[in-house]
């Protein structure tokens, strides 16, 4: 008899505990020293299932991408040292795309914690800058409830990870277990409902516009208010715009619909941001990447609505006339309630300046080319899915051709890094969707470049059995910094060209997969329609692309948001 | 860019202020001073930061000190009417030849003389920084062996109370 009480619970046990009251159904992770204890009681219980994927930043992306396509809580679970330093880009992915996560580290003991300890790293100092809070649990008695905080943390007001760091004897000390039904922080305290008098100056401005443009980005995503936005949308008859974290909020087969925002957004989506008369801006952050420079922006007058969970994003970049601090579903919810007995101006002349933007047809390519154009792959991408897999991508050309030309139509469908441009986080991610949509089509959309960046996992989809189809463009160039360097830097292509790639199609073979190699325009489509007919299998599609071809449109770096490059200039 | 005075609330953990200063480096945000000190209420510390920056960067500094989880309330004392001191504790030559200016100098300030040595002062001198100042600029240089400064607090006038 060593417990005195049936729930007297060491700390391994606890953590494990609080993972199923939690309802956690995947952690993924890697283990080691620091975590055995933990690890011991995950392996004596079956709730709570394990992913073992093959480096810590995979489990980071991939608890990330689980949360992405689910809408609940990814977690990881990593050692002390380099198990937490491997994870750290993983959590700075999370936390520039504001990602509920919850991360587990070991650490080492609470005695030798300072001594340099074999695989000893102040856990909680490396990661403060990239996380919403972490935390260092350094007496048993304290876990349950910090766990508790830590998933409350993450997933309320502005989402974000949260790290839990834990030394190794705190897994072997016992207290009394109970896990907290509620949190009450006095410090922390998000809101959820707008400012009433707020909303209601910002239905008076929506009322009077003439030239209105709505802009959203991942916020309204993360506050699954896609149904709001697109009621409210469809109500006002305004253009609507997605940024790149928020696609799929409106769908993208929509005529009121205008493409993304941004450095490699439309045209008509670009002049309608710089040229309307009232912008309403919604879980968006108004970011380089999008409006350019805020200078040029700030050029043409306009009223801006900001709705945000974050105060701290409003005015950060642009001075906006009607802030609106709040969970965006209930915002929207509110604001509903006083449009729809109005009536929205007649914005017929607005829409006829949109249409002739948009019959510049900026995302026009060379189809007749006869070397494989990654936009073809992507148009039959989308033709052979029907619009209805979920994509992940990594970072650069792939990136952004995907976000142009995969229509999304549903939210939490379109997975990516925007925020910090992580290459390597497409695999992984994939992961983590795959196993949150079991028998869903799942595509990670990568370059030879971005997938050799965490190409380790590929054996983690073995062992799971996750049946992702890699659309690899291979250009053999990382396609981003080659076309940067094209622009910018006279054609000097320093570093950017990819040598002594491997043959993927044995590579992927070589774990157990199956692969294609396609090099010709008209092997695009079949190639496309035999890979997602083997539902059960993992296939890498390594196309051959035009080494040359750029995204289009492209605001330079520094330039305002109509200063955009188009395909017609060149 | 105007100098300001921010008061935070913080509960009193591990950390806490590891993460303020943070905050400010990693964003770039100027630290001219930055005192902490739990408050009559143990679990709660109160920090004041004085900083500079044009009224934007310093409306972000305040959203973002707001931010973190561990922070209960900021308050910008230099919005209204307020009070700040600081103390410094400072070493100068005081040899038979000094001693009696020395002696004058600090009563001029107000300030006392908290240690004697055979050839020493050590004056212990508040006010805001700027009369801590005008001492230093008034003592010959060469007779200043050691200062240390507390940094700005502050506290609001009247009913102006910072409290949870």
């Amino acid at each position: 008899m060593d417990r005195v009480k049936a729930s007297t619970l060491t700390g391994a046990e606890i953590v494990v505990r609080c993972l199923q009251a939690e309802g956690v159904e995947y952690v993924f992770g890697y283990p080691g020293g620091a975590v055995l204890f933990i690890y011991d009681e995950l392996f004596k219980q079956d709730k709570v299932k394990h992913v073992l994927v093959r480096h810590e930043q995979g489990a980071a992306h991939a608890a990330d991408g689980y949360s992405r396509a689910s809408h609940k809580i990814g977690v990881c679970l990593v050692t002390s040292g380099p198990g937490v330093t491997n994870a750290v880009t993983g959590i700075a992915t999370a936390y520039m795309d504001s990602i509920p996560m919850v991360i587990i580290s070991g650490q080492v003991p609470t005695h030798a914690i300072g001594l340099d300890a074999f695989q000893e790293v102040d856990a909680v100092g490396v990661t403060r800058p990239c996380v919403k809070h972490n935390f260092l649990v350094k007496n048993v008695a304290d876990l349950a409830s910090t766990i508790k905080k830590a998933f409350h943390i993450a997933a309320t007001g502005r989402p974000g990870p949260v790290l839990v760091d834990i030394p190794k004897d705190v897994t072997t000390h016992s207290c009394e277990f109970q896990y907290p039904e509620s949190v009450a922080m006095r410090s922390y305290n998000p809101v959820r409902k707008g400012h009433a008098g707020q909303i209601k100056k910002a239905m008076q401005l929506l009322l009077e516009a003439q030239r209105p443009m709505v802009y959203t980005g991942g916020g309204v995503v993360l506050s699954n208010a896609a149904p709001q936005l697109r009621e409210l949308v469809k109500l006002l008859g305004f253009p609507c715009t997605n940024t790149l974290m928020g696609l799929g909020a409106y769908p993208a087969t929509d005529k009121q619909f205008l493409g993304m925002p941004g450095m490699h957004g439309t045209f008509e989506a670009n002049m309608s941001m710089q040229h309307c008369d009232v912008l309403l801006a919604i879980g968006a952050r108004f970011d380089d990447r999008v409006i350019g420079n805020p200078a040029h922006f700030a050029q043409n007058p306009r009223k801006i609505i900001h709705i945000d969970i974050d105060p701290s994003s409003i005015s950060k970049r642009v001075k906006v006339d009607v802030p609106i601090v709040g969970n965006i579903a209930d915002v929207l919810d509110d604001l509903l309630k006083l449009l729809r007995d109005a009536k929205p101006q007649d914005i017929g002349q607005w829409w006829k300046q949109i249409d002739e933007w948009r019959a510049k047809d900026c995302l026009r390519y060379d189809r007749n080319s006869k070397i494989i154009k990654p936009q073809f792959v992507l148009e039959k991408l989308y033709e052979v899915t029907q619009g209805e897999a979920f994509v992940t991508s990594d970072v650069g050309q792939h990136q952004m051709w995907a976000a142009q030309f995969y229509k999304f139509d549903q939210p939490r469908r379109w997975i990516n890094s925007g925020g910090l441009g992580t290459m390597g986080f497409g695999l992984p991610a994939a992961m983590g969707v795959q196993l949150a949509n079991p028998g869903s089509t799942v595509a990670c959309v990568t370059g030879e470049s971005s997938i050799q960046m965490c190409l380790q996992e590929l054996s983690t989809c073995k062992q799971y059995r996750l049946p992702i189809k890699i659309i690899n463009l291979n250009n053999k160039y990382m396609g981003m910094v080659r076309q940067w360097q094209q622009f910018f830097h006279g054609n000097r292509y320093s570093e950017s060209y990819m040598d002594a790639l491997p043959d993927f199609v044995k590579l992927a073979e070589g774990y157990g997969h199956s692969g294609m190699l396609i090099d010709k325009p008209a092997d695009v489509e079949p190639a496309l329609r035999e890979a997602f007919a083997r539902k059960s299998e993992l296939v890498f599609l390594d196309f051959i692309t035009d080494q040359k071809e750029n995204v289009y449109p492209m605001i330079p770096g520094g330039k305002g948001i109509t200063e955009m490059i188009l395909y017609e200039d060149l | 860019m105007t100098r300001h005075i921010i008061s935070v609330l913080v509960e009193n953990e591990a950390g806490a202020l590891s993460r303020i200063a943070g905050l400010f480096s990693a964003r770039g945000y100027n630290i001219e001073s930055l005192t902490v000190a739990p408050t009559e209420d143990a679990s709660m510390s109160r920090m004041t930061v004085v900083t500079s920056g044009s009224e934007d960067v310093v409306e972000q500094i305040t959203k973002q000190l707001n931010k973190l989880i561990e922070v209960v309330k900021v308050v910008d004392l230099s919005e209204a009417e307020h009070i700040e001191r600081e103390l410094m504790l400072i070493k100068v030559r005081a040899g038979q030849k000094e001693r009696e200016d020395m002696k004058r100098m600090a009563d001029i300030f107000r300030g006392r003389i908290i240690d004697v040595s055979d050839n020493t002062y050590t004056i212990e001198l508040t006010g805001d920084g700027r009369k801590l100042d005008a001492f230093i600029q008034a003592l010959d240089p060469g007779s200043i062996m050691e200062t240390v400064r507390t940094g700005t607090s502050g506290i609001g006038r009247g009913n102006r109370v910072l409290r949870v």
